[in-house]
């Protein structure tokens, strides 16, 4: 590990556990935003961390930004941090200095028509489960200009909001605009010609998803401890003990995989694209948050079902990011096909040049 | 808390160069290996590739000189993935060259290790292990073979199971009782070096349910064995062992052994779309990275001279749990029943995997102990 990803997980293990506990992830489901986190969260600059430096930020890499990522994965933290980082990144990647504030992204459904009048462009349609779109002040759009991909940024407070909410009920809101004038229209660079914004959402969902199920892990591991049956701790029964071993491996192997697509993400002139590396880390994190989940609630028993506790805070959320941005037969597909198209005998070959 | 950690290593800078050698080396000799041999992977036994491989300096290279070329171990690993991805037949010195080595540069006397290490080097001797007996599978720590003293050696008597190309090898690394009882468990246990050639050795081989005689039965009757031949310290073998068994349990022989059974199912899609294939090829491929990079991480930090005994079990067990998908899922997307004598390759490969992979998950220790392993180093037990 480097040296700044040490004190990146460091920070934000102490931030993260500081500002969230089940009373603000109640209450944040209930559609109140926790506006003192957000302003922590803000000021400790982790919103700007991966943004270049020229634009006021930390110019972080990726592989050092998985820490953030992570973290904020690990304890559930209930405000559009990752959202804000990735779309200020991209602005700052396509040297757009990013606006304070929050900014969401939309990237995985129809893209809006940019429209042209009077040297003006407009923008008229609606976007489908944006991540806390009613408390986003901005928000960073796929959009079309004639048959050319752009992306807009828009003012969300522009938009008419109706709410909805995921699994975890984390704000996914539906945003209309109405001839709403685009702050910014950007187009893409060479670089992430063959990496959209979707790329970078999976790949920041599979990150999360990696600290969720060490999460899970760890809670885990000292329920086990504490809850006895049979007069004795139920760790100390091998069937508990395989499934958390499991557990463990599955841990170990999100955790990596999303960092194999975090390094790659730092190499964004690579003409190949980074697909095949988030495909892999959204496949495998998608998978290992599944069996994390239920492991997790059977090694809990019934109170794990309860409101009151705490793990379903953390359960729900990896359902949820594991379906979001592509499941994983989504990007599966699109791995295979590339795998099959590339021939077998090429495989291996190919598997090693990429790292 | 972290339960443990693994964190992504980057390959030196000029791997490459060493990666294309070994490529072309494998292309030049062994360029018509057929397609089903491929898939016999780690076990298939050729002495004759392994001493040129043995030539090229490929053997032992992370050892100090003059036994080797103290190459870093993730030079290592840029060989002997090579080797098994293009499914080279490595068995011959591969138990010497993984482990036995390892272990008699770690514990071994300077004679043990001028007399033995040139040969694993060299792909000339090669080295079995003799740890299983007919009543001890798991509980390693029950055997019975013992030793006696007897003037300036030891007399074994007993008997090992399972013993992996015992019929072949130059000599065993034996896990025996050199004093107590076996109610002692670990206390009184040595490790012994056996040339297979002494006397009062019967060597028995078994034919495992696919036909192929690889493992063995070895019986020792009243077996002279000179003290110069006990690794590191008498009683101590319980220790050696377990550092033993870390070598074994996380490079990429741990995922890999059904390699060439996923690229013949990759080419049966050749030029078609098949949705389910899509997937399914997908998701393997996935696996394959992660596991790859988890393998790399701990000789990473096996280079540091570090034990990452629980790492490297988590990469055994997701990797044979990877390797035993691959013949379920070929299963599954291709409607065939393989013929074994003129099936194609893809059936033929098919037909060897679906048999061997039963064993990867009892090798080296089974699913069920590393677990129960993980679950200590989890702080469970
Ligand atoms: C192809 C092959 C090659 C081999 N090569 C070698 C070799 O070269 N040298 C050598 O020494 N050995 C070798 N072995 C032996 C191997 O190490 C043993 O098979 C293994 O240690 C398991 O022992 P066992 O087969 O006696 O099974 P057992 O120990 O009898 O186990 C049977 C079942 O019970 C389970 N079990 C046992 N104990 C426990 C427990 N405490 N908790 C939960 N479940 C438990 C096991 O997991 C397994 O599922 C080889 C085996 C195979 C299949």
């Amino acid at each position: 590990m480097t040296e700044i990803s040490k004190t990146l997980a460091e920070t934000c293990d102490r931030l993260f556990s500081n500002l969230i506990n089940n009373d603000v992830l109640r209450e944040t489901e209930l559609a109140v935003w926790p506006d003192p986190i957000w302003q922590q969260i803000e000021e400790n600059g982790l919103t700007f961390a991966m943004v270049n430096e020229n634009h006021g930020g930390s110019g972080i890499k990726w592989i050092d930004c998985f820490q953030i990522i992570y973290w904020s994965g690990y304890y559930s933290v209930p405000v559009p941090l990752v959202e804000t980082m990735v779309s200020s990144w991209f602005l700052s990647q396509h040297n757009q200095a990013p606006p304070k504030g929050v900014i969401t992204f939309f990237c995985d459904g129809k893209p809006l028509d940019l429209i042209e009048s009077n040297n003006s462009y407009k923008i008229s349609g609606i976007i489908e489960r944006i991540p806390w779109g009613a408390s986003a002040d901005y928000v960073l759009a796929e959009a079309y200009n004639s048959n050319k991909q752009v992306y807009v940024l828009l003012d969300a407070k522009k938009s008419k909001i109706v709410k909805d909410k995921n699994i975890s009920g984390e704000s996914r809101d539906s945003m209309t605009f109405d001839k709403a004038s685009p702050m910014t229209v950007i187009d893409i660079s060479d670089a992430f010609r063959s990496n959209s914004l979707l790329v970078y959402a999976a790949l920041a969902r599979s990150v999360q998803m990696s600290g969720g199920i060490s999460a899970i892990l760890d809670n885990c591991i000292s329920y086990s401890r504490e809850r006895e049956q049979f007069g004795q701790p139920i760790a100390k029964f091998q069937a508990i003990q395989h499934q958390l071993a499991i557990l463990a491996a599955e841990a170990a192997a999100a955790k990596i995989a999303s960092q194999i697509a975090c390094r790659a993400a730092d190499l964004i002139d690579v003409s190949s694209g980074l697909e095949f590396e988030v495909a892999t880390a959204k496949i495998r994190a998608g998978e290992s948050a599944g069996l994390a989940a239920s492991i997790g609630h059977q090694v809990h028993g019934a109170i794990g079902f309860t409101d009151e506790y705490s793990l379903h805070y953390i359960t729900r959320r990896l359902w949820s990011w594991r379906s979001e941005y592509g499941s994983e037969s989504y990007w599966a597909r699109r791995m295979g096909k590339e795998v099959i198209a590339g021939g077998a005998d090429n495989l291996w070959a190919d598997i090693t040049a990429r790292l | 808390m972290q339960a443990f950690n693994l964190d992504l290593c980057d390959l030196p800078p000029g791997v490459d160069v060493l990666r294309e050698e070994v490529r072309s080396f494998l292309f030049e000799t062994l360029g018509s290996y057929s397609k089903p041999n491929r898939a016999r992977s780690w076990s298939a036994f050729d002495a004759d590739f392994s001493g040129r491989l043995g030539d090229r300096g490929w053997l032992g290279m992370t050892w100090p000189e003059p036994y080797g070329s103290s190459r870093s171990a993730l030079e290592r690993y840029i060989v002997i993935e090579e080797l098994l991805a293009f499914g080279a037949p490595v068995a011959a010195h591969w138990i010497g060259e993984r482990q036995s080595g390892p272990l008699l540069l770690r514990f071994g006397s300077d004679k043990q290790q001028e007399k033995l290490l040139p040969g694993i080097a060299s792909g000339k001797s090669f080295f079995c292990i003799g740890m299983s007996e007919p009543n001890s599978g798991s509980d390693l720590a029950s055997i019975n073979t013992h030793a006696k003293r007897d003037n300036d050696g030891w007399v074994v008597n007993g008997q090992k199971i399972w013993t992996t190309y015992a019929q072949k090898c130059h000599y065993m690394i034996a896990l025996v009782r050199t004093s107590g009882s076996v109610k002692d468990r670990h206390d009184g246990l040595s490790q012994l070096i056996i040339n297979l050639r002494d006397p009062g050795i019967t060597i028995s081989p078994i034919r495992n349910m696919i036909g192929d005689k690889e493992f063995n039965e070895v019986k020792f009757d009243n077996v002279f064995v000179s003290d110069s031949m006990l690794v590191g310290e008498e009683g101590n073998g319980w220790q050696q062992v377990i550092a033993e068994l870390a070598f074994e349990r996380s490079g990429p022989d741990r995922f890999l052994s059904a390699y060439r059974l996923m690229v013949e199912l990759i080419r049966m899609f050749h030029k078609t779309e098949d949705k389910h294939a899509e997937v399914a090829i997908g998701r393997l491929t996935a696996h394959l990275v992660t596991l790859r990079q988890m393998s790399l991480a701990v000789a990473a930090v096996l280079e540091t001279g570090e034990q990452p005994t629980i790492e490297a079990t988590v990469i055994k067990d997701l990797g044979v749990a990877f390797e035993q998908l691959i013949p379920e899922i070929a299963h599954d997307l291709i409607n065939v029943a393989p013929n074994i004598l003129h099936g194609s390759d893809y059936e033929k490969s098919l037909a060897y995997i679906q048999q061997a992979c039963v064993s990867f998950s009892l090798r080296g220790g089974t699913t069920e102990i590393l677990r129960s392993v993980i679950a200590r180093g989890l702080g469970l037990r």
